[in-house]
Protein backbone atom coordinates (compact mmCIF):
# COMPACT_ATOMS: atom_id res chain seq x y z
CA UNK A 1 0.00 0.00 0.00
CA UNK A 2 1.81 3.32 -0.91
CA UNK A 3 1.34 6.18 1.65
CA UNK A 4 0.96 9.68 0.75
CA UNK A 5 4.28 10.87 2.83
CA UNK A 6 6.35 8.34 1.09
CA UNK A 7 4.73 9.61 -2.61
CA UNK A 8 5.31 13.17 -1.65
CA UNK A 9 8.74 12.03 -0.12
CA UNK A 10 10.21 11.09 -3.27
CA UNK A 11 8.78 13.75 -5.66
CA UNK A 12 9.96 16.56 -3.20
CA UNK A 13 13.20 14.82 -3.72
CA UNK A 14 13.27 14.79 -7.42
CA UNK A 15 12.23 18.33 -8.31
CA UNK A 16 13.46 20.11 -5.42
CA UNK A 17 16.47 18.64 -4.49
CA UNK A 18 17.77 17.45 -7.74
CA UNK A 19 17.60 13.65 -6.79
CA UNK A 20 18.75 12.50 -9.46
CA UNK A 21 20.58 9.15 -11.37
CA UNK A 22 23.96 10.41 -12.49
CA UNK A 23 24.80 8.36 -14.87
CA UNK A 24 24.11 5.05 -16.39
CA UNK A 25 27.69 3.65 -17.76
CA UNK A 26 27.89 0.58 -19.86
CA UNK A 27 30.72 -1.01 -19.71
CA UNK A 28 32.18 -2.81 -22.79
CA UNK A 29 35.30 -4.90 -23.14
CA UNK A 30 37.48 -4.57 -26.31
CA UNK A 31 40.03 -7.60 -25.90
CA UNK A 32 38.13 -9.03 -28.72
CA UNK A 33 38.73 -6.69 -30.99
CA UNK A 34 42.47 -6.33 -31.04
CA UNK A 35 44.25 -6.68 -34.38
CA UNK A 36 47.94 -6.31 -35.51
CA UNK A 37 46.40 -3.50 -38.20
CA UNK A 38 45.45 -0.50 -36.42
CA UNK A 39 42.72 0.31 -39.38
CA UNK A 40 40.98 -3.03 -38.49
CA UNK A 41 41.33 -2.73 -34.91
CA UNK A 42 39.81 0.15 -34.68
CA UNK A 43 36.95 -0.92 -36.72
CA UNK A 44 36.09 -3.05 -34.86
CA UNK A 45 35.92 -0.97 -31.62
CA UNK A 46 33.36 1.07 -33.39
CA UNK A 47 31.57 -1.82 -34.51
CA UNK A 48 31.53 -3.56 -30.93
CA UNK A 49 30.69 0.00 -29.15
CA UNK A 50 28.20 0.58 -31.78
CA UNK A 51 26.36 -2.59 -31.62
CA UNK A 52 26.47 -3.12 -27.71
CA UNK A 53 25.10 0.54 -27.15
CA UNK A 54 23.08 1.53 -30.17
CA UNK A 55 20.26 1.47 -27.54
CA UNK A 56 21.73 2.79 -24.52
CA UNK A 57 20.49 6.31 -24.56
CA UNK A 58 16.91 4.98 -25.71
CA UNK A 59 16.72 2.99 -23.15
CA UNK A 60 17.60 5.61 -20.26
CA UNK A 61 15.42 7.85 -21.67
CA UNK A 62 12.65 5.47 -21.45
CA UNK A 63 13.28 4.28 -17.83
CA UNK A 64 13.45 8.55 -17.04
CA UNK A 65 9.76 9.13 -18.56
CA UNK A 66 8.16 5.61 -16.34
CA UNK A 67 9.88 6.71 -13.47
CA UNK A 68 9.56 10.38 -13.37
CA UNK A 69 13.28 10.43 -12.26
CA UNK A 70 16.25 12.26 -14.34
CA UNK A 71 18.99 9.92 -16.05
CA UNK A 72 21.61 13.08 -16.20
CA UNK A 73 24.24 10.79 -18.17
CA UNK A 74 24.50 7.83 -20.23
CA UNK A 75 28.27 6.88 -20.92
CA UNK A 76 30.18 4.28 -21.52
CA UNK A 77 33.57 2.46 -20.65
CA UNK A 78 36.16 0.61 -22.50
CA UNK A 79 39.11 -1.52 -21.86
CA UNK A 80 42.39 0.52 -21.46
CA UNK A 81 43.28 1.43 -25.01
CA UNK A 82 46.54 0.65 -24.46
CA UNK A 83 46.10 -3.10 -24.54
CA UNK A 84 44.55 -2.35 -28.15
CA UNK A 85 47.98 -0.41 -28.75
CA UNK A 86 50.07 -2.61 -27.44
CA UNK A 87 48.87 -5.63 -30.11
CA UNK A 88 48.50 -2.77 -32.99
CA UNK A 89 50.94 -0.24 -32.77
CA UNK A 90 50.11 2.65 -34.67
CA UNK A 91 49.54 6.05 -33.35
CA UNK A 92 46.75 5.71 -30.89
CA UNK A 93 44.80 8.69 -31.39
CA UNK A 94 43.29 6.34 -34.06
CA UNK A 95 41.51 5.14 -31.57
CA UNK A 96 40.52 8.17 -29.35
CA UNK A 97 38.84 9.34 -32.67
CA UNK A 98 37.14 6.57 -32.96
CA UNK A 99 35.76 6.58 -29.55
CA UNK A 100 34.61 10.17 -29.98
CA UNK A 101 33.10 9.88 -33.50
CA UNK A 102 31.32 6.30 -31.78
CA UNK A 103 30.09 8.40 -28.90
CA UNK A 104 28.79 10.98 -31.14
CA UNK A 105 26.91 8.49 -33.37
CA UNK A 106 25.27 6.73 -30.25
CA UNK A 107 24.58 9.67 -28.44
CA UNK A 108 26.26 9.32 -25.12
CA UNK A 109 27.70 11.77 -23.11
CA UNK A 110 31.17 10.38 -22.41
CA UNK A 111 33.18 7.75 -23.23
CA UNK A 112 36.17 6.92 -21.24
CA UNK A 113 38.93 4.36 -20.88
CA UNK A 114 41.62 6.33 -23.04
CA UNK A 115 43.86 4.50 -20.61
CA UNK A 116 47.19 2.80 -19.47
CA UNK A 117 47.58 0.85 -15.95
CA UNK A 118 51.25 0.90 -15.22
CA UNK A 119 51.11 1.27 -11.14
CA UNK A 120 54.03 -1.50 -11.45
CA UNK A 121 55.68 -0.40 -14.77
CA UNK A 122 55.33 -0.09 -18.35
CA UNK A 123 54.47 -2.92 -20.91
CA UNK A 124 54.03 -2.52 -24.58
CA UNK A 125 51.68 0.30 -25.55
CA UNK A 126 51.48 1.79 -22.26
CA UNK A 127 54.34 4.60 -23.15
CA UNK A 128 53.07 5.30 -26.74
CA UNK A 129 48.99 6.05 -25.14
CA UNK A 130 50.08 8.17 -22.56
CA UNK A 131 52.27 10.16 -24.77
CA UNK A 132 49.45 10.42 -26.64
CA UNK A 133 46.84 11.89 -24.35
CA UNK A 134 47.32 15.51 -24.50
CA UNK A 135 46.53 15.10 -28.37
CA UNK A 136 44.12 12.77 -28.13
CA UNK A 137 41.74 14.94 -25.75
CA UNK A 138 42.51 18.07 -27.88
CA UNK A 139 41.43 16.38 -31.16
CA UNK A 140 38.05 14.94 -29.43
CA UNK A 141 35.17 15.95 -27.64
CA UNK A 142 33.81 12.82 -25.44
CA UNK A 143 36.30 11.06 -24.87
CA UNK A 144 38.25 10.46 -21.33
CA UNK A 145 41.36 9.25 -20.55
CA UNK A 146 43.06 8.07 -17.01
CA UNK A 147 46.25 6.53 -16.07
CA UNK A 148 46.88 4.26 -12.78
CA UNK A 149 50.13 5.03 -11.34
CA UNK A 150 50.16 3.43 -8.07
CA UNK A 151 48.54 0.95 -5.95
CA UNK A 152 48.27 -0.90 -2.45
CA UNK A 153 49.87 -3.94 -3.87
CA UNK A 154 52.18 -2.60 -5.72
CA UNK A 155 53.78 0.99 -4.47
CA UNK A 156 53.79 3.95 -6.65
CA UNK A 157 55.50 3.72 -10.41
CA UNK A 158 57.73 7.21 -9.56
CA UNK A 159 58.39 7.45 -13.54
CA UNK A 160 54.96 7.29 -14.20
CA UNK A 161 54.46 10.15 -11.98
CA UNK A 162 57.43 12.44 -13.76
CA UNK A 163 55.52 11.86 -16.99
CA UNK A 164 51.93 12.68 -15.65
CA UNK A 165 53.41 15.86 -14.61
CA UNK A 166 54.03 17.05 -17.95
CA UNK A 167 51.23 15.32 -19.61
CA UNK A 168 48.70 16.96 -17.47
CA UNK A 169 50.57 20.06 -18.49
CA UNK A 170 51.06 19.57 -21.63
CA UNK A 171 47.13 18.65 -21.71
CA UNK A 172 46.02 21.89 -20.83
CA UNK A 173 48.48 23.85 -23.16
CA UNK A 174 47.26 22.15 -26.24
CA UNK A 175 43.52 23.24 -25.39
CA UNK A 176 44.35 26.43 -24.32
CA UNK A 177 41.71 28.20 -26.42
CA UNK A 178 39.17 25.80 -24.61
CA UNK A 179 39.62 26.87 -21.16
CA UNK A 180 42.41 24.10 -20.73
CA UNK A 181 39.90 21.45 -20.73
CA UNK A 182 41.72 18.86 -21.93
CA UNK A 183 43.19 18.53 -18.29
CA UNK A 184 39.67 18.37 -16.83
CA UNK A 185 39.17 14.96 -19.16
CA UNK A 186 42.29 13.31 -17.40
CA UNK A 187 42.75 11.43 -14.23
CA UNK A 188 45.72 10.17 -12.44
CA UNK A 189 44.93 7.21 -10.60
CA UNK A 190 46.18 5.17 -7.30
CA UNK A 191 43.93 2.41 -6.60
CA UNK A 192 41.96 2.75 -9.21
CA UNK A 193 38.25 0.76 -9.68
CA UNK A 194 37.78 -1.45 -12.31
CA UNK A 195 33.81 -0.62 -12.40
CA UNK A 196 33.94 2.82 -12.01
CA UNK A 197 30.46 4.68 -13.54
CA UNK A 198 31.96 8.08 -13.25
CA UNK A 199 34.13 10.00 -15.21
CA UNK A 200 36.71 11.16 -16.14
CA UNK A 201 37.82 8.01 -14.55
CA UNK A 202 35.71 5.07 -15.86
CA UNK A 203 37.18 2.52 -17.67
CA UNK A 204 36.50 -1.05 -17.95
CA UNK A 205 38.92 -3.42 -15.91
CA UNK A 206 40.33 -6.94 -17.60
CA UNK A 207 38.41 -9.00 -14.72
CA UNK A 208 35.15 -7.75 -15.67
CA UNK A 209 32.33 -9.26 -18.09
CA UNK A 210 32.44 -8.82 -21.49
CA UNK A 211 29.42 -6.21 -20.99
CA UNK A 212 28.17 -4.78 -17.78
CA UNK A 213 25.77 -1.55 -16.69
CA UNK A 214 27.05 0.36 -13.86
CA UNK A 215 25.38 3.18 -12.14
CA UNK A 216 25.67 5.82 -10.54
CA UNK A 217 23.52 7.21 -7.69
CA UNK A 218 23.68 10.81 -6.70
CA UNK A 219 22.16 13.62 -4.11
CA UNK A 220 23.81 15.62 -2.12
CA UNK A 221 20.78 18.30 -2.24
CA UNK A 222 18.73 15.11 -0.46
CA UNK A 223 21.24 14.64 1.87
CA UNK A 224 21.73 18.64 2.87
CA UNK A 225 17.75 18.78 2.82
CA UNK A 226 17.14 15.71 5.06
CA UNK A 227 19.28 17.58 7.63
CA UNK A 228 18.54 20.72 7.25
CA UNK A 229 15.29 19.42 9.03
CA UNK A 230 17.24 18.23 12.03
CA UNK A 231 17.11 20.37 15.04
CA UNK A 232 20.53 22.33 15.86
CA UNK A 233 21.76 20.70 18.80
CA UNK A 234 20.83 16.94 17.26
CA UNK A 235 24.37 15.14 18.40
CA UNK A 236 26.51 13.87 15.71
CA UNK A 237 25.46 10.16 15.99
CA UNK A 238 21.66 11.22 14.97
CA UNK A 239 23.11 13.42 12.06
CA UNK A 240 24.89 10.33 10.73
CA UNK A 241 21.72 8.08 10.97
CA UNK A 242 19.68 10.15 9.13
CA UNK A 243 22.22 10.80 6.66
CA UNK A 244 22.17 6.79 6.61
CA UNK A 245 18.54 6.38 5.94
CA UNK A 246 18.60 8.99 3.16
CA UNK A 247 21.54 7.16 1.40
CA UNK A 248 19.69 3.88 1.57
CA UNK A 249 16.93 5.57 -0.28
CA UNK A 250 18.80 7.15 -3.27
CA UNK A 251 20.42 3.72 -3.60
CA UNK A 252 17.56 1.81 -3.74
CA UNK A 253 16.48 3.94 -6.44
CA UNK A 254 19.76 3.46 -8.03
CA UNK A 255 18.98 -0.06 -7.94
CA UNK A 256 15.13 -0.38 -9.43
CA UNK A 257 17.22 1.78 -11.91
CA UNK A 258 19.93 -0.27 -12.80
CA UNK A 259 17.69 -3.86 -12.46
CA UNK A 260 15.55 -2.01 -14.94
CA UNK A 261 18.36 -1.09 -17.25
CA UNK A 262 20.21 -4.40 -17.27
CA UNK A 263 16.77 -6.35 -17.93
CA UNK A 264 16.00 -3.94 -21.08
CA UNK A 265 19.09 -3.66 -22.58
CA UNK A 266 20.03 -7.82 -21.75
CA UNK A 267 23.46 -6.66 -20.18
CA UNK A 268 24.32 -7.86 -16.84
CA UNK A 269 23.70 -5.75 -13.84
CA UNK A 270 27.40 -4.72 -12.54
CA UNK A 271 27.46 -2.52 -9.70
CA UNK A 272 26.02 0.73 -8.02
CA UNK A 273 28.29 3.64 -7.11
CA UNK A 274 26.94 5.39 -4.09
CA UNK A 275 28.32 8.78 -4.85
CA UNK A 276 27.35 11.89 -3.47
CA UNK A 277 28.34 13.41 -6.57
CA UNK A 278 27.77 17.35 -6.65
CA UNK A 279 26.74 19.62 -9.67
CA UNK A 280 27.55 23.49 -9.87
CA UNK A 281 23.65 23.55 -10.08
CA UNK A 282 22.39 25.11 -6.63
CA UNK A 283 21.18 23.09 -3.92
CA UNK A 284 23.24 20.46 -5.09
CA UNK A 285 26.58 20.49 -3.65
CA UNK A 286 28.73 18.46 -0.88
CA UNK A 287 30.49 21.24 0.76
CA UNK A 288 26.80 22.42 1.63
CA UNK A 289 26.15 19.71 3.59
CA UNK A 290 29.48 19.79 5.52
CA UNK A 291 27.99 23.66 5.92
CA UNK A 292 24.61 21.70 7.46
CA UNK A 293 26.65 19.94 9.53
CA UNK A 294 27.75 23.06 11.33
CA UNK A 295 31.11 24.32 9.85
CA UNK A 296 30.40 28.32 8.65
CA UNK A 297 32.39 27.12 5.56
CA UNK A 298 33.52 24.83 3.94
CA UNK A 299 37.37 24.20 4.46
CA UNK A 300 37.61 25.51 8.09
CA UNK A 301 38.84 23.48 10.77
CA UNK A 302 36.42 20.29 11.11
CA UNK A 303 35.75 19.76 7.36
CA UNK A 304 37.75 16.28 7.72
CA UNK A 305 35.66 15.07 10.34
CA UNK A 306 32.55 16.16 8.95
CA UNK A 307 33.44 14.69 5.93
CA UNK A 308 35.04 11.61 7.36
CA UNK A 309 31.30 11.39 8.66
CA UNK A 310 29.19 11.76 5.72
CA UNK A 311 31.25 9.35 3.37
CA UNK A 312 30.72 6.74 6.14
CA UNK A 313 27.23 6.89 6.70
CA UNK A 314 26.90 7.38 2.56
CA UNK A 315 28.25 3.84 2.65
CA UNK A 316 26.34 2.45 5.65
CA UNK A 317 23.48 2.97 4.38
CA UNK A 318 23.60 2.32 0.50
CA UNK A 319 25.07 -0.91 1.47
CA UNK A 320 22.02 -2.69 2.27
CA UNK A 321 20.23 -0.87 -0.53
CA UNK A 322 22.22 -2.35 -3.37
CA UNK A 323 22.66 -6.40 -4.28
CA UNK A 324 26.22 -5.34 -5.35
CA UNK A 325 28.34 -1.94 -4.31
CA UNK A 326 31.00 -0.67 -6.09
CA UNK A 327 33.08 1.65 -7.80
CA UNK A 328 34.16 5.01 -5.67
CA UNK A 329 31.34 5.10 -3.36
CA UNK A 330 31.25 7.80 -0.73
CA UNK A 331 30.94 11.52 -1.08
CA UNK A 332 32.84 13.37 -3.98
CA UNK A 333 34.66 16.67 -3.32
CA UNK A 334 35.32 18.24 -6.99
CA UNK A 335 36.17 21.62 -6.34
CA UNK A 336 35.00 23.47 -9.77
CA UNK A 337 31.97 20.60 -9.81
CA UNK A 338 30.83 21.93 -6.31
CA UNK A 339 28.72 25.90 -5.81
CA UNK A 340 30.24 25.23 -2.05
CA UNK A 341 33.58 24.01 -3.22
CA UNK A 342 33.84 27.44 -5.35
CA UNK A 343 32.63 29.68 -2.88
CA UNK A 344 34.97 28.35 -0.29
CA UNK A 345 37.96 27.89 -2.70
CA UNK A 346 36.68 32.15 -3.71
CA UNK A 347 37.06 33.06 -0.44
CA UNK A 348 40.46 31.94 0.16
CA UNK A 349 38.90 29.31 2.75
CA UNK A 350 39.80 26.24 1.06
CA UNK A 351 42.98 25.53 0.32
CA UNK A 352 44.78 22.52 -1.41
CA UNK A 353 46.06 21.49 1.70
CA UNK A 354 43.06 21.16 3.22
CA UNK A 355 41.81 19.52 0.53
CA UNK A 356 44.62 16.79 0.45
CA UNK A 357 43.45 15.99 3.95
CA UNK A 358 40.24 15.90 3.41
CA UNK A 359 40.62 13.12 0.37
CA UNK A 360 41.89 10.99 2.98
CA UNK A 361 38.83 10.30 4.35
CA UNK A 362 37.09 10.55 1.37
CA UNK A 363 35.83 8.73 -1.66
CA UNK A 364 38.09 10.72 -4.41
CA UNK A 365 41.17 12.54 -4.59
CA UNK A 366 41.94 15.83 -5.43
CA UNK A 367 39.80 16.98 -8.23
CA UNK A 368 38.77 19.32 -10.25
CA UNK A 369 41.42 21.59 -9.05
CA UNK A 370 42.20 24.59 -11.71
CA UNK A 371 46.24 25.59 -10.66
CA UNK A 372 48.04 28.74 -12.01
CA UNK A 373 49.54 28.22 -15.37
CA UNK A 374 52.94 28.27 -14.51
CA UNK A 375 52.83 25.80 -11.84
CA UNK A 376 56.03 23.20 -12.87
CA UNK A 377 55.06 19.83 -14.32
CA UNK A 378 57.41 18.69 -11.33
CA UNK A 379 55.30 20.46 -9.06
CA UNK A 380 52.27 18.84 -10.42
CA UNK A 381 53.69 15.29 -10.44
CA UNK A 382 54.69 15.77 -6.14
CA UNK A 383 51.37 16.78 -5.81
CA UNK A 384 50.17 13.12 -7.91
CA UNK A 385 52.63 11.93 -5.83
CA UNK A 386 51.24 12.96 -2.51
CA UNK A 387 47.69 12.17 -3.31
CA UNK A 388 48.84 8.41 -4.57
CA UNK A 389 50.92 7.93 -1.13
CA UNK A 390 47.39 8.35 0.90
CA UNK A 391 45.39 5.81 -1.59
CA UNK A 392 48.58 3.73 -1.14
CA UNK A 393 48.67 3.24 2.76
CA UNK A 394 44.78 3.55 3.13
CA UNK A 395 44.44 0.80 0.72
CA UNK A 396 41.58 3.62 -0.97
CA UNK A 397 41.28 5.21 -4.40
CA UNK A 398 42.73 8.08 -4.64
CA UNK A 399 42.99 10.28 -7.85
CA UNK A 400 44.38 13.65 -8.86
CA UNK A 401 42.64 16.22 -12.21
CA UNK A 402 44.46 19.51 -11.65
CA UNK A 403 43.50 22.14 -14.20
CA UNK A 404 46.99 24.10 -14.74
CA UNK A 405 45.53 27.76 -16.21
CA UNK A 406 47.78 28.33 -19.09
CA UNK A 407 47.39 31.41 -20.17
CA UNK A 408 45.18 32.57 -17.56
CA UNK A 409 46.23 35.35 -15.45
CA UNK A 410 46.21 34.86 -12.01
CA UNK A 411 43.01 36.09 -10.11
CA UNK A 412 40.40 34.70 -12.59
CA UNK A 413 39.00 31.68 -13.19
CA UNK A 414 37.96 28.60 -15.75
CA UNK A 415 34.84 28.24 -16.63
CA UNK A 416 33.77 24.69 -18.49
CA UNK A 417 30.50 25.04 -18.51
CA UNK A 418 28.14 22.13 -18.13
CA UNK A 419 28.37 19.63 -15.15
CA UNK A 420 32.54 20.77 -15.16
CA UNK A 421 31.77 23.98 -13.10
CA UNK A 422 34.00 26.47 -13.25
CA UNK A 423 36.90 27.19 -10.45
CA UNK A 424 39.12 29.73 -9.48
CA UNK A 425 42.88 29.46 -9.76
CA UNK A 426 43.97 28.10 -6.02
CA UNK A 427 47.50 28.62 -4.80
CA UNK A 428 50.00 25.76 -4.94
CA UNK A 429 53.57 25.60 -2.81
CA UNK A 430 55.84 26.80 -5.17
CA UNK A 431 58.99 25.59 -3.05
CA UNK A 432 60.53 23.23 -6.06
CA UNK A 433 60.10 19.13 -5.33
CA UNK A 434 62.22 18.91 -8.50
CA UNK A 435 65.11 16.50 -7.34
CA UNK A 436 62.89 13.96 -5.66
CA UNK A 437 60.49 13.94 -8.80
CA UNK A 438 63.60 13.48 -11.10
CA UNK A 439 65.30 10.50 -8.99
CA UNK A 440 62.36 8.25 -10.67
CA UNK A 441 62.11 4.73 -9.84
CA UNK A 442 59.49 3.00 -7.83
CA UNK A 443 58.20 3.85 -4.15
CA UNK A 444 57.76 0.24 -2.93
CA UNK A 445 54.61 -1.17 -1.91
CA UNK A 446 53.89 -0.97 1.56
CA UNK A 447 53.45 -2.90 4.63
CA UNK A 448 49.84 -2.83 4.22
CA UNK A 449 50.05 -4.85 0.96
CA UNK A 450 51.26 -7.75 2.85
CA UNK A 451 47.53 -9.18 3.53
CA UNK A 452 48.15 -12.76 2.57
CA UNK B 1 0.53 -2.34 -12.85
CA UNK B 2 0.06 1.01 -11.19
CA UNK B 3 1.29 4.32 -11.70
CA UNK B 4 1.12 7.46 -9.42
CA UNK B 5 -0.34 10.84 -10.79
CA UNK B 6 0.23 13.67 -8.33
CA UNK B 7 -1.10 17.32 -9.30
CA UNK B 8 0.03 20.08 -7.00
CA UNK B 9 -0.67 23.92 -7.37
CA UNK B 10 -3.15 26.78 -6.90
CA UNK B 11 -6.90 25.65 -6.07
CA UNK B 12 -9.47 26.22 -9.27
CA UNK B 13 -12.85 24.06 -9.91
CA UNK B 14 -12.81 21.01 -11.96
CA UNK B 15 -9.10 19.63 -11.49
CA UNK B 16 -10.10 16.68 -10.20
CA UNK B 17 -12.78 16.14 -12.64
CA UNK B 18 -10.07 16.49 -15.76
CA UNK B 19 -7.44 14.76 -14.88
CA UNK B 20 -10.10 11.61 -14.33
CA UNK B 21 -11.30 12.50 -17.75
CA UNK B 22 -7.52 12.59 -18.60
CA UNK B 23 -7.24 8.95 -17.13
CA UNK B 24 -10.32 7.75 -18.49
CA UNK B 25 -9.70 9.41 -22.56
CA UNK B 26 -6.39 6.84 -21.85
CA UNK B 27 -8.16 3.55 -20.46
CA UNK B 28 -6.59 4.04 -16.94
CA UNK B 29 -8.75 2.95 -14.12
CA UNK B 30 -8.47 5.18 -11.23
CA UNK B 31 -8.12 3.19 -8.24
CA UNK B 32 -7.41 5.61 -5.15
CA UNK B 33 -7.82 9.57 -4.98
CA UNK B 34 -6.61 11.25 -1.76
CA UNK B 35 -6.78 15.14 -1.44
CA UNK B 36 -6.33 18.38 0.21
CA UNK B 37 -6.33 22.36 -0.37
CA UNK B 38 -3.77 23.55 2.51
CA UNK B 39 -3.42 27.48 2.56
CA UNK B 40 -5.01 27.43 -1.20
CA UNK B 41 -2.84 24.97 -2.88
CA UNK B 42 -4.53 22.16 -4.05
CA UNK B 43 -2.45 18.83 -4.05
CA UNK B 44 -3.29 15.57 -5.63
CA UNK B 45 -2.45 11.98 -5.30
CA UNK B 46 -4.12 9.38 -7.68
CA UNK B 47 -3.45 5.63 -7.52
CA UNK B 48 -4.21 4.46 -11.31
CA UNK B 49 -4.51 0.86 -13.14
CA UNK B 50 -1.81 1.31 -15.98
CA UNK B 51 -2.76 -2.31 -17.28
CA UNK B 52 -4.58 -1.52 -20.36
CA UNK B 53 -3.21 1.64 -20.33
CA UNK B 54 -3.32 3.14 -24.54
CA UNK B 55 -0.35 4.87 -24.25
CA UNK B 56 3.02 5.50 -22.31
CA UNK B 57 3.18 6.82 -19.40
CA UNK B 58 5.02 10.10 -20.46
CA UNK B 59 1.65 10.41 -23.11
CA UNK B 60 -0.60 10.45 -20.20
CA UNK B 61 1.35 13.13 -18.05
CA UNK B 62 1.78 15.24 -21.60
CA UNK B 63 -2.22 14.90 -21.58
CA UNK B 64 -2.98 15.88 -18.37
CA UNK B 65 -0.54 18.77 -18.47
CA UNK B 66 -2.17 20.12 -21.36
CA UNK B 67 -5.76 20.00 -19.49
CA UNK B 68 -4.43 21.48 -16.07
CA UNK B 69 -1.37 23.92 -17.16
CA UNK B 70 -1.25 25.63 -14.63
CA UNK B 71 -0.37 22.35 -12.17
CA UNK B 72 3.08 20.85 -11.41
CA UNK B 73 1.72 17.31 -12.69
CA UNK B 74 4.10 14.03 -12.34
CA UNK B 75 2.63 10.63 -13.26
CA UNK B 76 5.53 7.96 -12.02
CA UNK B 77 5.48 3.91 -11.88
CA UNK B 78 4.36 2.85 -8.27
CA UNK B 79 7.68 0.95 -8.41
CA UNK B 80 9.30 3.70 -7.77
CA UNK B 81 7.86 3.83 -4.43
CA UNK B 82 7.88 0.76 -3.38
CA UNK B 83 11.56 0.07 -3.98
CA UNK B 84 12.41 3.57 -2.27
CA UNK B 85 10.30 3.10 0.70
CA UNK B 86 10.21 -0.72 1.42
CA UNK B 87 12.82 -3.18 2.43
Amino acid sequence: MLNLNDIMETITMIQEENLDIRTITMGISLLDCAHSDIDISCEKVYNKIYEKAKDLVKTGEYIEKKYGIPIVNKRVSVTPISMLVAVSGGDPVKYALTLDKVAKDIGINFIGGYSALVQKGFSAGDKELIASIPRALSLTDMVCSSVNIGSTKAGINMDAVALMGRIVRESAKLTQDKQCIGAAKLVVFCNAPEDNPFMAGAFHGVGEPDVVLNVGVSGPGVVRAALAKLPDDAPLNEVAELIKKTAFKITRMGQLVGSEASKMLNVPFGIIDLSLAPTPAIGDSVAHILEEIGLEQCGAHGTTAALAMLNDAVKKGGVMASSSVGGLSGAFIPVSEDAGMIAAARDGVLSIEKLEAMTAVCSVGLDMIVVPGDTTSETISAIIADEAAIGMVNSKTTAVRLIPAIGVEDGSELDFGGLLGSGPIMKVNTKSPSKMISRGGRIPAPLQSLKN
Amino acid sequence: MKAVVTVIGKDMVGILAKVAGDCADKNANVYEVTQSVLDGYFCMVMVINIEDLSCQLDELEMHIRASVPDMVVRVMHEDIFNSMHRI
